[in-house]
């Protein structure tokens, strides 16, 4: 894996009035890592995330995503990501092959890239037989599996993914982050939050927020080692037991 | 470019699969003008007459002759004294009381000058006022004719006498319609424009879809063109399709320049979508949208000068009228139809809804943030 880093932020802070969201946290994600950003709810992980995609801006501190300023920067910033929220966000009354041509059409892909791109996509997914129809009918884990085909179909050096598997069986979970290794193998950056523990396992390095601050950043094996814990679970219900913020 | 395509292309899929919103762009308009128009009468016709003749004379049953070959009232009672016609009015027999005291013959004959009275049901004041005014003329008439039987005229009339004779221009035959319907077909492009603008946006922010193309590299004015395209064509759709239902069922072509009109109504359409827009911009759910979509329509409606005249308002009710769009499209309409009015006739009009579109598209821009 190369150094080259491609998300770092110093201090960065967000507040809502007398509430600080997040509070000063710095890190730096590597090219090519998979990088998870744990929290309990209310920790502060999808505010931290949106000043990242540039969809809000920061209080205080600073950032740079893809090299691009998070103040002044947010539409190049915009080109070189993709994005999933945990709401699923593509068009449910638009067909497979509509919500990939608009999608694919917004970031600049040429009409031969679509139809190239999307084929491959539709048959990688097995959607054949439904490429037609709306994604509506979809059962939850194939929209999920859809949505972040789509978010990293125009080959985006960073991919942010808030909660991706968010009510999806166990085997779907697994086809997912399949599909999120095969993204960092081509060299594309995952950002990641996530509630199960055992997707924290599969992540290069960890970050545990608890009420807005940084509170643990390394790799899953040295945190374990670091706080004497068989499981990512325990580590994160040992820091996350401190907070004082509610739910 | 090339984004703006994509985005026109995914709202037109988005409006064609949406099967409700398709019918009510159709059945709407059909509805509206065929059946509103000949709702909202203000002609009045059968007006329930109840009569109080306490003179019993030749000349009072001249008088209520008069009335009942009007054609506008129904002799519908006949009371013996006011009290009991009072009663028929209460129980919603009668709208119109008409009292002739007793030496009502007598009196003209001797003294020159009688009393009538009249008493209208006020309850729907519209209805009272119309049937008072229409009894007035009946007995001014009324008092011409017996002057005439009786005054020798002298071969040179001494005094000049001015005969108004009145002549309704534009609208010759006072038909009502012709003056409703126009004003029908605006607030109905406003209707389809400002609240399916509002509540497609705001449909996005609850789905969240917004939020991914809040996180594209989509341009501010893209997002907002690729809104305004689709919902300014359907908006004209209706507006030809209304135009052709009033021609079809009302006969009405306007008199003025077609392309004057959809010019204006194009404008127009711009200046109502920015407002859509910008109210999409303050509300976070479709049921905040609908609200506020509808408390604007309210006003829009009875300051628009559809329904009541905005000659007849207050002075600070018709100062709101110049700031309420509708009541523009509504004259310019009216104009179009019934004066044939030309462009430089409606330059002010011009002028102003064209300062509508820039206001309110210009602040639905400045508020719209790409930013949560």
């Amino acid at each position: 894996m190369t150094n080259e880093i491609v998300i770092k932020t110093d201090k960065l802070t967000k507040k809502f009035g007398d509430f600080t969201a997040v509070n000063e946290i710095s890190f730096e994600v590597n090219k090519g890592e998979i990088f998870g950003f744990l929290g309990a709810n209310g920790a502060g992980k999808t505010t931290a995330m949106k000043m990242l995609i540039g969809i809000s801006k920061p209080s205080s501190g600073s950032a740079e995503v893809a090299g691009f300023d998070v103040y002044k920067q947010t539409e190049q910033i915009k080109k070189n990501i993709g994005y999933m929220s945990q709401r699923f966000s593509l068009y449910e009354d638009l067909t497979i092959k509509e919500n990939i041509q608009l999608f694919a059409g917004i970031y600049g892909l040429t009409d031969k890239e679509i139809e190239s791109k999307g084929e491959a996509l539709i048959t990688k997914l097995n959607l054949q037989n439904e490429s037609n129809k709306v994604v509506g009918q979809l059962p939850l884990g194939w929209k999920q599996k859809l949505a972040f085909s789509i978010a990293i179909l125009h080959r985006p050096k960073i991919v942010f993914l808030d909660e991706p598997t968010g009510g999806v069986d166990p085997v779907t979970r697994r086809q997912f982050w399949d599909m999120i290794y095969e993204a960092a193998d081509g060299g594309i950056t995952v950002f990641v939050t996530t509630h199960y523990m055992d997707e924290a396992e599969y992540c290069s390095r960890v970050s545990i927020m608890v009420d807005g601050v940084i509170t643990a950043l390394d790799s899953p094996a040295n945190l374990k080692k670091q706080y004497v814990a068989g499981s990512m679970e325990e580590v994160f219900i040992m820091l996350a037991r401190k907070a004082k913020r509610g739910e | 470019m090339r984004t703006l395509i994509f985005l026109l292309r995914k709202e037109f899929l988005q409006i064609f699969r949406n099967k409700l919103i398709l019918r009510m762009i159709f059945v709407m308009p059909v509805m509206q003008l065929i059946v509103l128009p000949f709702a909202a009468n203000y002609e009045m016709k059968n007006i329930l007459l109840s009569v109080v003749d306490n003179d019993h004379s030749e000349y009072s049953r001249k008088l209520i002759n008069e009335f009942t070959s009007s054609g506008y009232f129904i002799l519908s009672d006949v009371s013996p004294s006011y009290e009991k016609a009072l009663k028929v009015i209460e129980d919603d027999k009668a709208d119109l009381i008409v009292e002739i005291p007793r030496g009502f013959e007598r009196d003209l004959v001797r003294d020159n000058q009688t009393k009538v009275m009249i008493s209208a049901n006020a309850i729907n004041g519209q209805t009272s006022g119309l049937a008072v005014s229409y009894s007035n003329t009946i007995i001014k008439e009324f008092n011409n004719r017996i002057r005439a039987e009786w005054i020798q005229q002298p071969r040179l009339n001494p005094l000049p006498v001015v005969e108004i004779t009145s002549n309704n221009w534009f609208n010759p035959k006072m038909n009502y319609k012709y003056f409703i319907v126009p004003g029908v077909l605006a607030l109905l492009v406003t209707l389809i424009g400002f609240i399916l603008t509002s509540l497609n946006i705001v449909k996005e922010k609850e789905t969240g879809t917004i939020e991914q193309l809040n996180v594209s590299p989509i341009k501010k004015y893209q997002f907002i063109l690729g809104k305004l395209i689709p919902f300014w064509i359907l908006g004209m759709f209706v507006l030809i399709l209304g135009f052709l239902i009033s021609f079809i069922v009302y006969g009405i072509f306007p008199e003025g320049n077609f392309l004057i009109g959809f010019l204006f109504a194009g404008i127009y359409l711009i200046a109502i979508l920015g407002f859509g827009l910008l109210t999409s911009t303050f509300a976070e759910t479709q049921q905040q949208a609908m609200f506020i979509a509808y408390f604007f329509m309210m006003i829009f409606v009875l300051l628009g000068g559809l329904f009541a005249p905005i000659e007849n308002m207050p002075d600070w009710a018709k100062y709101l009228t110049y700031i309420n769009p509708v009541s523009y499209i509504i004259e310019v309409m009216r104009m179009l139809v019934l004066k044939g009015s030309g462009f430089t006739d409606l330059l002010k009009h011009f002028g102003i809804i064209l300062l509508f579109a820039v206001v309110f598209n210009g602040l639905a821009i400045f508020n719209y943030k790409k930013t949560t």
